[in-house]
């Protein structure tokens, strides 16, 4: 539903929609290849009790994510999920050993659907006895299962101009030499058609990513053979880590955040002093998800409505053409703007980032926050040497604990920013935090309250904790200590629920799912006693011994007490002794309500705990609804 | 009257020592009054000024005294006269007493309201409080301070005092820090702020130009347990002052209508795909949610029954290291959670926990459902305040932190991983350490640009424009202040302060354009999506104007080698400067030329002529000052020899009508053509060289 096409005035409620929203011109289209050898469906960790954990469930169980967080995020992308070095057969060039995985209703290429991720999550249960798994290069066979599965999916891509969509394909596999099993001239051979195949593919504009998995003793080495499929050279393969963990679980993270397209929201010049002007890209790292946005549908039908969009004089009521001018009353006149005018008064700057001057991190306090950060790194797409200057400044505000502060002077929305460099960090599941910058929207003067003003004491100091207090508060901060909190470890319940409750319909399902609420505080763990006992010292110590006693005393004062709930409980009664004294279906059925007064109306609205207010023919209407008539 | 209906005298010290600041004040007193006028129309302002050659206040013909004060504008309600008033403040030469003007401000306060409207009565004293004030006749100036105070927590009037001090080059620090300990005991004994400014630019920032009334996001439980709660109020602390919603404008009303609104209605209308002339009405609409290719329709009152509905209420899910969560999660604008006012025990509970974790450096995690019927949990992090003022509790600031869904982790090369072209030499990176040191915007605790003291440009320019729109109704847009260009662009005075650093930072570093991407760089320069500013163009040429000024900025800024056809003339323009070797100058005329050949050449039916002119002129004017008029003339009648029978030889007339001539011996003393032949070209050309 796009209200201003042109998008030529936007006031601040839409650019920041835009802000939210990210940018994405192109489609993508992704074929999943998976390879289903039985080395894939060898134990990758060893527990002695439990299941084996396989690679190819951590592949499966990647695409069914990503494809889940896509049917919300990313709908028209479209995506195939075919297996490769399998028993059974199913494509269009009816090669051996390809696999076009595929549900009803559904091209092979084509958006996801419910039933598809459904489906998919449970094909393991089902892989062996209907698709089957088996080697596809063996010596002796002239059959060569990398080379149809490519095919396959370059053929899926076949629709769709590169210029205006992405073509990726993804291939999972944990075999590093696929060629391993065989030697000699039938060897050579097949490499060479398998790399010019690739070759070719790459050539029509299809990307062909490799996500390998590999074995927690013997690491996958890309240098074998799919280096040179990748058209890796010299330091890109050392750059090339394969995702390796002793945990398997790091190692789906790892494919799932490596799944990902990176998505530049623009590229932006940073000017840092009179004729140095670096390029920036800009990513949108974190923005609030929400459930999307609705569109309206004919009940009868379930068909979408249109929405049409006209205006109206408010003076004259007659239809006028999209007005270019906008106004405000100001002392009793109206002061007329052009769209022109306002765009200028807007345009403070030139959309680049001025770097200002760097100030101590403590500057930055934890209330100098508006927005979600956006995170810039650096390129030397346009400006060779933008990278280097940009490493040496990253570096110095690193060492001396300093954030740039900046103008960013966007075109709709010019604000000052703090730059914080953030140094890289990585765990055992791979990269944490990138290396860059992030850029802080930073509040002015106005949009600053000073709340804690309000209840200023006068002419008396504001009691203070004494050190015992806080000694107690420290004691019982390190009990209740969240180890290993890490921000984003609870996904949202409300988002949960919404897009359970979608699927459940989208599917047909009768069940609403439930949905496991992350957030809610640990009560177990609150309960232990060496907790209980430190909130319990922390609690007499600043409330004193008989707190609740003295709470439920003037929780009983006040119930008693105060006269305006005295009043209020009062008027209910009066009001109800009142409305008992009226036949009210009575006077409903003979359309008598009208001959009362609006006082005797609200006294049955009182009586009845519903809202007195609006005109008398509100009131009637209320208490008639009420009455059920 | 309204409820929230403010009085405010402006105080304002228009003394000597002023006068370089008082344009500053004008517009943030012009802005705080036209503010009122929008946002609050029955709100009262006064003003009285100090330091004046008159003298004219009651107190005066009354008791005696009180001089130099002048009330220019007793307490009314705001009007459009009070904004005249404050743009056209008189300079004073004598220097005011501002304890004589506090009270001349209260005694106007207490005889227009007397006891009543306590609590929105405000004093607003702006001055840079340098001179010595006089004594009392009776007791010491603290004690007459005392009394004021007293006077003021009475009355229940409040004091927001804003001392501005830019450079202080003869300044007396004895006297000054007796103002301030005299100042400060306000802050202490009646209900007041005091706030010191030392540039123009924080000035505009100081004083709040909107009131709005403040608004508890929650009040009830801050729970550490089920059995452990602290009550808690929670506001926001910031919150975006967003551009003002403009209403469309109609000229449909007939001009005899006095009572027309000029509005204009948008309304919508859904109708149904099959009949496009059928509209639905609200009743059969359902919303529906996208899923995949699906779309699945969910009434409202479905959607009611099934969907997340959490308990109101706060609670603490742990405490956790400071250092585990960085300060770009941050998702929001920030809330405050403030003990419950009066409350002790709260006040106390919230001091133990805000300065246990301040001491540890802990931050603690909350998990917040704000109201009953709320639709969503909010998770987030609480850090401590501690308070600085004495008579002001501790509290807590809140952050919204993100869920996994609102976390994109894309993968970013380590820079560790870049080739070494890429990375900076030791040099470089020392050139680099001096920047970051040396370009400090908070030297010894005088930080620069803090957001609290830093006004929004935009909003600043757009009520600026709105006051000079009401007088003038063809006003253009006036440029942006100097005040406020210190917070878009770097302070010239910091930068030029710290050239060496500089200088030696640029030397140190090359950057040149990838000629491999000439072609696209035109977006890139934009530094916009190219969507956006494809349709900005075909509408607002101005913008894109102002844009292409911009990119002539750009480019210079690193080292022109030729001419592209994006910015040809900019590119010329930093050609011929380059000083690194003379080749360029000759280097740039040939190219222009060869460029300028090349538009005509494939220009259809005169589109490219305007390029043309704009780099002719640009070659013309560089080789008047490079002097080397030959050049231009035999390059300009080259064209014309091969040009003039063909259809371009209407480019011709265009140069005449634009004095496109030839460079004449008057201009450059190296040309051999006369003015008059100069003139007479196209006409007259067979000259001879």
């Amino acid at each position: 539903m796009d209200l201003d096409p042109e998008g030529l005035f936007r006031d601040d409620s839409d650019s920041e929609s835009e802000f939210y929203r990210e940018k994405d011109s192109t489609k993508e289209f992704v074929v999943y290849l998976v390879d289903a050898s039985p080395k894939m469906f060898g134990a990758a960790r060893s527990d002695e009790d439990e299941k084996p954990e396989t690679h190819f469930h951590a592949a499966i169980n990647c695409i069914s994510q990503s494809l889940m967080a896509q049917i919300i995020g990313r709908s028209y992308d479209e995506v195939a999920v075919c297996f490769f070095n399998t028993k059974e057969k199913k494509n269009l060039q009816d090669l051996n050993g390809v696999y076009v995985f595929n549900v009803m209703d559904r091209e092979c290429l084509d958006r996801p659907t419910a039933r598809l991720i459904k489906e998919l999550s449970y094909v393991e249960d089902t892989f062996m006895s209907n698709i089957g798994s088996r080697y596809g290069i063996v010596s002796g066979s002239r059959e060569n299962s990398l080379y149809n599965a490519l095919w396959v999916a370059q053929a899926l891509l076949r629709k769709g101009s590169a210029k205006s969509v992405s073509k990726r394909i993804l291939l999972f596999t944990n075999e590093d030499d696929p060629f391993g099993s065989i030697t000699g001239a039938t060897k050579t051979d097949m490499i060479r058609m398998t790399l010019q195949r690739a070759k070719d593919t790459q050539d029509l504009g299809i990307s062909i990513e490799l996500l390998p998995l590999s074995w927690p003793d013997e690491e996958f080495n890309v240098s074998i053979f799919y280096a040179e499929l990748l058209g890796l050279e010299g330091d890109d393969i050392s750059q090339f880590l394969p995702s390796a963990g002793e945990i398997l679980e790091d190692m789906t993270d790892q494919l799932r955040k490596r799944m990902f397209k990176k998505r530049k929201v623009k590229t932006i010049r940073f000017s840092i002093a009179n004729d140095i002007c670096i390029e920036v890209n800009t990513y949108a790292l974190i923005r609030p998800t929400s459930p999307g946005q609705i569109m309206w549908l004919d009940s009868v039908t379930n068909l979408p409505l249109k929405t049409e969009r006209s205006f109206i004089c408010a003076d004259t009521g007659a239809l006028v053409q999209e007005p270019h001018t906008y106004f405000h009353p100001y002392k009793n006149e109206i002061i007329k703007f052009s769209m022109d005018e306002l765009s200028k008064i807007k345009n403070i700057s030139d959309g680049q980032l001025h770097l200002l001057g760097f100030k101590p991190l403590d500057c930055l306090k934890d209330y100098h926050n508006l927005r979600p950060s956006t995170f810039i790194f650096p390129t030397d797409e346009e400006i060779v040497g933008s990278t280097r200057i940009f490493i040496a400044l990253h570096r110095s505000m690193l060492r001396f604990q300093r954030f740039a502060l900046a103008f960013y002077g966007s075109l709709y929305h010019p604000q000052l920013v703090a730059l914080v460099a953030q140094d890289e960090i990585t765990s055992s599941s791979g990269q944490v935090e990138p290396p860059g910058m992030h850029m802080i929207y930073l509040p002015y003067s106005d949009d600053i309250r000073h709340v804690e003003e309000l209840h200023m004491a006068v002419d008396a100091n504001a009691p203070r904790a004494t050190d015992d207090q806080i000694k107690k508060a420290s004691a019982l901060s390190r009990r209740i200590d969240l180890k290993d909190f890490s921000v984003c470890q609870f996904a949202n319940p409300a988002l949960q629920r919404h897009y359970g409750i979608l699927q459940a319909l989208a599917l047909g399902e009768d069940e609403m799912p439930e949905i496991k609420d992350e957030t809610l505080p640990d009560e177990e763990g609150l309960s232990r006693p060496g907790i209980v006992r430190a909130l319990q010292e922390f609690k007499i110590s600043v409330y004193g011994e008989n707190h609740d006693q003295e709470e439920a005393n003037t929780a009983a004062a006040k119930g008693s007490g105060s006269e305006a709930s005295r009043k209020r409980k009062a008027m209910a009664e009066t009001a109800a002794r009142e409305s008992a004294s009226y036949d009210w279906a009575d006077l409903a059925e003979n359309g008598k309500l009208k001959d009362l007064t609006v006082v005797e109306l609200k006294y049955y609205l009182t009586a009845h705990n519903l809202p007195v207010t609006g005109k008398k023919e509100a009131l009637i209407s209320r208490i008639l609804t009420h009455l059920g008539k | 009257m309204a409820r929230n209906k403010e009085a405010v005298v402006l105080l304002l010290d228009v003394g000597p020592s002023m006068h370089s600041v008082l344009s500053e004040v004008e517009s943030v007193c012009s802005m705080l009054v036209q503010k009122k006028l929008i946002f609050g129309k029955s709100d009262e302002v006064g003003v009285v000024l100090l330091g004046t050659d008159d003298t004219c206040n009651e107190l005066q013909k009354e008791v005696g005294g009180y001089e130099h004060i002048v009330v220019l504008r007793n307490i009314s309600v705001v009007d459009g006269n009070a904004v005249d008033f404050l743009q056209n403040l008189p300079r004073g030469n004598f220097r005011g007493d501002f304890i004589d003007a506090i009270v001349v401000g209260i005694d106007l306060l207490i005889k227009k309201f007397g006891p009543t409207n306590k609590g929105k009565q405000r004093i607003c004293l702006m001055t840079d409080a340098r001179y010595p004030i006089k004594a009392p006749y009776e007791g010491t100036k603290e004690d007459q301070v005392n009394t004021i105070s007293q006077m003021m927590q009475t009355h229940g009037i409040r004091l927001d005092c804003i001392v501005i001090r830019e450079k202080l080059p003869e300044a007396d620090l004895r006297v000054m820090e007796e103002n301030d300990n005299l100042l400060d005991q306000f802050s202490r004994k009646a209900i007041a702020k005091i706030v010191h400014v030392d540039s123009s630019t924080s000035l505009l920032g100081a004083l709040k130009t909107r009131n709005i009334s403040p608004v508890t996001v929650f009040r009830g439980d801050l729970e550490l347990s089920s059995t452990m709660k602290i009550k808690v109020w929670v506001y926001k602390k910031t919150s975006e002052e967003k551009f003002p919603t403009l209403k469309k404008y109609s000229d449909k009303a007939p001009s005899s209508d006095k009572f027309a609104t000029y509005e204009v209605k948008v309304d919508y209308e859904y109708k149904s795909m099959e009949d496009p002339d059928k509209v639905v009405p609200p009743e059969q609409r359902i919303r529906g949610y996208r899923y995949g290719p699906q779309v699945v329709p969910i009434s409202s009152a479905e959607w009611e029954a099934v969907k997340f509905k959490p308990e109101k209420g706060v609670k603490l899910l742990g405490f956790t290291d400071a250092s585990n969560i960085l300060r770009h999660y941050y998702m929001k604008d920030v809330y405050i959670f403030v003990p419950e006012p009066g409350n002790k025990k709260a006040i106390v509970a919230v001091s133990a926990i805000a300065r246990a974790m301040k001491d540890m450096n802990k931050s603690a995690i909350l998990r917040c459902v704000w109201r009953q019927g709320q639709g969503n949990v909010v998770i987030g992090v609480l850090r401590p305040n501690i308070s600085s003022v004495d008579n002001i509790p501790d509290s807590f600031y809140f952050n919204v932190l993100p869920f996994v869904e609102d976390v994109r982790e894309f993968q970013f090369p380590s820079f560790s991983s870049f080739p070494s072209s890429w990375q900076p030499n030791e040099q470089q990176q020392e050139a680099a350490d001096n920047l970051v040191k040396m370009l400090d915007l908070a030297p010894s605790s005088k930080e620069v640009l803090q957001p609290d003291y830093t006004p929004n440009p935009v909003l600043e320019r757009f009520y600026h424009f709105l006051e000079l729109k009401s007088k003038q109704p063809d006003a253009d847009v006036p440029p942006l202040d100097g005040s406020l260009k210190r917070i878009t662009e770097p302070n010239p005075a910091v930068f030029s302060h710290h050239k060496s650093v500089i200088d030696n930072f640029c030397k140190n570093f090359e950057l040149k354009e990838n000629p491999k991407k000439k072609k696209s760089s035109k977006r890139a320069w934009r530094g916009k999506p190219s969507t956006f500013s494809e349709k900005e163009e075909g509408v607002d040429g101005e913008a894109s104007d102002i844009q292409s000024s911009n990119l002539m900025k750009d480019s210079s800024n690193i080292n022109v080698e030729k001419i592209g056809n994006l910015n040809p003339v900019q590119d010329f323009e930093a050609m011929m400067a380059r000083r690194d070797s003379s080749k360029w100058v000759s280097k740039a005329i040939k190219d222009m030329q060869n460029h300028v050949s090349d538009l005509l050449e494939n220009s259809y039916d005169g589109d490219a002529y305007s390029k043309a002119i704009e780099c002719l002129v640009a070659l013309r004017k560089g080789c008047i000052l490079e002097q080397e008029p030959k050049e231009f003339n035999r390059y300009l009648l080259g064209l014309y020899e091969k040009w003039k029978d063909t259809d371009l030889a209407n480019f011709f007339e265009l140069l005449s009508s634009k004095s496109l001539t030839l460079i004449s011996q008057k201009e450059a003393s190296d040309s051999n053509v006369t003015e008059e032949e100069a003139k007479n070209f196209p006409v007259k050309t067979e000259l001879k060289f």
